[in-house]
């Protein structure tokens, strides 16, 4: 009965069209046959004693006697034991061999990444109840699709506004958490052409059910005029058409947009995309120095009406050491994004 | 002026905070007072009132405060079951354009509420009331180690399951998932009273369940009869002290977490906030450092009860007792070590998260090897299938299907495609019902005659089983295959019209599982016509083996009259063996206990304060925490705690036991 229900159907996670997708789906393949070395004749042993040893049958032994033996106790211990260590040894190696943040090896089993090829940059913001993709390197942006040149390793930057959600494409490597002010990596490759649906995977409220994205799978061709036609045909997305699209909003139909502010996605994960908002990079680094510098001065918040840095807190830090000069540790952030400089782009 | 009065009064209650505009909230709301109204006054009707004050409310006899946590468990069950059969008649439904009949607040409050209750107030009460009515039992004690405690602990649980319930009338439940998760759970998303209904529900149940595991422990480390050395216990009991030990260390976590969440909330701090430094990945690591122990406080207790049913009905000691009991503190000590699982997608570097996944997987080893004990209890056994045999049987089938899915879960790269999908929705409901669930049903029918001296009917317990385990299979092996289609959790509505097939089938589930819990519940009624038919006289319906079989069904309040010695693992058994005599004469006067309203006024007021600061009504929370300091200092003024029973009453007691134990064996 199970094959046939199984056959109807599209389980798109056992039958995928990314090269990161099969190979998670060939580890489950693998991992369920191990397990099923044991799990089937434990089934097998539970049904077959319970039937023997039940106590209309005439032609068993009982010994109520028979509670130990070393030799089966071993056995019982080292059957499982046996298989975890193949597993955990699978595990430790698939784990960093599919680290979502490594960069691809290869576009598909036996074709390794042409010489020169450098990966497409996606970056992922998820909103109140929508996808937002940006392209930077092309300039275009959309909402609720995303298409993707089959057989070109893809780069995913990955953040969200205000909520947690995860980036769910389960054709092309499954899940990855989409974080407000963290920004989170996937590597993957799409293998076929075609669509099929990506989703967020942790509810986030109201409109989590239709926080859903088309994915499409195109060729090199087709993504070319995808993206021509986004950029003749689409809007720019400007500070007012971003601010206007944090606003939360169910069943958002897909948008094109021809252009895009460099740094957009940068300042979304550093909270600053809105206008008045300063950034975090730069008030952690303002809090850090005042820190050391003004023990017990109040720093100034993201409550600041006016969205300058409150004057009275931010000159001295501000002042006192070139931009240049930052100590890359203060932020995990993008090192792209240097204190003052997002104000500067927008003044 | 009037405004700011009501404000004052009423804080944020008023009468939109009542469903009038929700037409199925209402109708339960009908239902409900009617129901209320009908048992109030049956109760006043049949002068029942004093009874129940004296006998049960106030009891601090483990034993009743036992069966009073099953019963607030049975009832929970029936509310969280609801829930879950109206949510998969909405999945059902609920394709295309068709929106279904619940809309996402209603839809969002009901998945909530549903694991909410069925951990906190289905679970927990099933195996806490069952371990509080056995345990003491099975050690040869004749209380817990702090008998008002054990009181206080269940009312405050109920105060908990009140305040829940509450919830569904006046204001709403939490829309956020059953814990809640910040940021979501925050004020800027989460405004509303749910959040606050979820937390102080759990806080105040929280405090109860931690002190009755500090109850449980001690109970289990000082109170054992004499000879029953730590690897001479039960197995029961062996895992109702590893479960209790978990439960200490885990609940604080978990206490802290929405402590941390609450001063959000109320007091405007930012410690999982988006804003000004807030971690919300902090929350999750607190909730999963409780949550992940958690599921091994429910199981451990459930493997405790498998392992005394098949000894019992196979007629053999258990396989491998020594492997048994070092398998169970393996599992207890490793449940601490895999929280982060629950997050692997979270940008964790890949040897964390080889790490977290190995070690989850390793709990396999130890649970396998119970598989295997419990399969060696049966080889050579003489196994007679009463219902609780029954249930371990499809336990054993059932729950290695969801330790393998779950140790593919475990698996980091695998954890990708599957986490928060379907899949992994039918996983923990795999462990949980085959395990936890299937665990607790054979335990309640084992019991029941010690508790109330008749069997549960057979019939209906049959109908029950076969209820609950085909409707498993038939509810959730489509929800498998649809989370394998990528399909992911919490949706209240698909587009695609191809997956809805496997929707209705998890409906009709649904429905099988319906019959279950009904016939579990005709088990109890014809079990009760038919008490005499079914009567238990001798104490030991099952020619059981741990101590509790050795006194009368139900037992005496002071449970043993002459504290047993243990000379043997399965101490009944071997009692029996050696031709044991109860002993008719030479009683001494029991040191009991004495009744005490303290823990319910305590509970009552714990309501108060909860609903008082939900509704931000701080004149009213003030008064309560007055109340509650006021009552419990008094109550440490209270010396009269304790009475004997005096050495005659023992003997008449003794001497209405029908047979003499032991005599025929």
């Amino acid at each position: 009965m199970l094959p046939m229900l199984l056959g109807g159907c599209d389980m798109v996670v056992m039958n995928p069209t990314g090269d990161i997708a099969m190979q998670q789906r060939n580890l489950i393949l693998l991992s369920l046959g191990l397990m099923l070395l044991i799990i089937i004749p434990v089934i097998a042993l539970t049904v077959a004693f319970a039937w023997k040893y039940r106590r209309g049958n005439p032609n068993k032994d009982y010994d109520p006697e028979f509670h130990h033996s070393t030799t089966l106790e071993l056995v019982i211990w080292a059957c499982p034991l046996a298989i975890i260590t193949i597993l955990g040894a699978v595990t430790w190696a698939s784990t960093h061999q599919l680290d979502p943040f490594r960069p691809l090896e290869r576009i598909a089993p036996g074709k390794p990444i042409p010489a020169g090829t450098k990966p497409l940059n996606v970056q992922v913001v998820a909103m109140d109840w929508k996808w937002l993709f940006i392209y930077p390197d092309l300039g275009v942006a959309t909402v609720n699709e995303l298409a993707l040149p089959v057989d070109v390793p893809v780069r995913f930057s990955i953040t969200s506004t205000d909520q947690f959600n995860t980036f769910s494409a389960p054709t092309l490597a499954g899940m990855i958490y989409a974080m407000p002010t963290m920004r989170s990596e996937l590597n993957a490759v799409l293998n076929k052409t075609g669509d099929s649906w990506g989703y967020s995977g942790n509810y986030t409220g109201a409109g989590y059910s239709d926080m859903r994205f088309k994915l499409r799978g195109v060729t090199k061709a087709g993504f070319d005029s995808w993206i021509a036609e986004a950029k003749a045909k689409g809007t720019p997305l400007s500070t007012e058409t971003y601010v206007a699209l944090t606003k939360p909003t169910t069943k958002a139909p897909v948008v094109r947009y021809s252009s895009v502010q460099p740094g957009l996605f940068d300042r979304i994960v550093n909270a600053c995309a809105e206008p008045g908002k300063p950034c975090m990079i730069d008030v952690m680094r303002r809090d850090m120095l005042a820190g050391k510098m003004h023990m017990g001065e109040r720093p100034a918040t993201c409550d600041d009406k006016d969205g300058k840095l409150a004057p009275k807190a931010a000159p001295k830090a501000a002042k006192a050491e070139p931009a240049a000069a930052r100590d890359p540790r203060i932020s995990a952030t993008d090192t792209l994004l240097l204190p003052g400089a997002v104000r500067a782009e927008r003044a | 002026m009037t405004d700011t009065l009501a404000k004052t009064v009423f804080g944020r209650l008023s009468w939109e905070s009542l469903p009038f505009h929700e037409p199925i909230l209402l109708g339960t709301f009908i239902v409900v007072v009617l129901l209320g109204l009908g048992v109030v006054g049956a109760v006043t009707r049949f002068g029942l009132w004093g009874y129940l004050w004296k006998e049960w409310f106030t009891s601090v006899d483990h034993k009743k405060i036992g069966i009073m946590y099953i019963i607030l468990g049975i009832i929970m069950l029936l509310r969280g079951f609801a829930d879950a059969l109206m949510m998969r008649l909405q999945q059902a439904i609920a394709f295309g354009s068709n929106p279904g009949y619940l809309p996402p607040s209603h839809y969002d409050q009901i998945f909530t509420a549903h694991g909410t209750i069925m951990i906190f107030f289905v679970a927990i009460p099933l195996v806490v009331g069952l371990i509080n009515f056995v345990m003491p039992l099975q050690i040869g004690a004749r209380d817990v180690a702090f008998p008002f405690l054990n009181n206080l602990s269940f009312w405050l649980t109920v105060s908990g399951a009140v305040l829940t319930m509450i919830s569904l009338f006046v204001g709403e439940f939490a829309r956020t998932g059953w814990l809640s998760y910040a940021p979501l759970a925050e004020l800027a998303y989460s405004p509303d009273t749910g959040v606050d209904y979820y937390l102080w529900s759990l806080q105040i149940a929280g405090v109860g369940t931690t002190l009755s595991a500090i109850n449980m422990v001690a109970t289990i480390v000082k109170m054992r009869a004499p000879g029953m050395t730590m690897m001479k216990m039960p197995v029961f009991t062996w895992t109702a002290l590893c479960s209790n030990v978990l439960a200490i260390a885990i609940f604080p976590a978990l206490t802290a977490a929405f402590f941390l969440l609450m001063l959000d909330r109320y007091v405007g701090t930012h410690f999982f906030t988006n804003e000004l430094g807030g971690a919300p990945m902090m929350y999750w690591n607190m909730v999963w450092i409780w949550g992940h122990p958690e599921v091994y406080v429910l199981i451990l207790p459930a493997f405790g009860i498998y392992s005394e049913i098949t000894s019992t009905f196979t007629g053999k000691r258990l396989f491998g007792y020594n492997s048994m009991v070092y398998a169970t503190v393996v599992i207890t000590i490793l449940s601490y070590l895999v929280w982060l699982h629950h997050f692997f997608t979270m940008g964790a570097g890949p040897s964390v998260n080889s790490f977290f996944g190995i070690a989850t997987m390793v709990i396999a080893i130890p649970t396998g090897a119970k598989v295997f004990n419990w399969l060696f209890t049966m080889y050579k056994g003489d196994i007679r299938y009463d219902v609780p045999m029954m249930w371990v049987v499809a336990f054993m089938i059932t729950f290695v299907v969801g330790g393998m899915t779950g140790v593919l879960l475990a698996i980091p790269p695998a954890d990708f495609v599957l986490h928060n999908s379907l899949f992994l929705v039918a996983h923990f409901h795999n462990t949980i019902i085959g395990g936890v669930v299937f665990g607790l049903f054979a335990g309640m029918v084992y019991w029941f005659p010690k508790a109330f001296g008749f069997k549960l009917d057979p019939w209906w317990g049959k109908v029950g089983f076969w209820g609950w385990v085909i409707g498993y299979w038939l509810a959730w092996t489509p929800i498998y295959i649809v989370g394998l289609m990528g399909n992911t959790r919490r949706v209240n509505h698909f587009d695609d019209p191809s997956i809805q097939p496997y929707f209705i089938v998890a409906l009709i589930g649904a429905v099988v599982i319906l019959i279950g819990v009904l016939g579990f519940v005709m088990s109890i009624v014809m079990g009760f016509v038919k008490r005499k038919q079914l009567a238990d006289t001798t104490g030991d319906p099952w020619n059981g083996r741990t101590l509790e079989w050795s006194t009368s069904s139900p037992p005496p309040a002071y449970n043993f009259a002459v504290t047993p010695v243990v000379h043997d693992l399965d101490a009944w058994h071997d009692m029996k063996t050696r031709g044991y005599r109860r002993p008719a004469s030479g009683f001494k006067p029991i040191h009991m206990p004495k009744n005490t309203a303290a823990g319910i006024i305590l509970a009552g007021l714990a309501t108060v304060l909860g609903f008082a600061m939900i509704w931000y009504i701080w004149w009213l929370a003030a008064l309560a925490f007055a109340g509650l300091l006021v009552t419990a200092i008094g109550h440490t003024f209270n010396f009269k705690r304790d009475y004997y029973i005096p050495q005659d009453e023992v003997a008449r007691t003794e001497a209405k036991r029908p047979l003499p134990l032991g005599a025929g064996a």
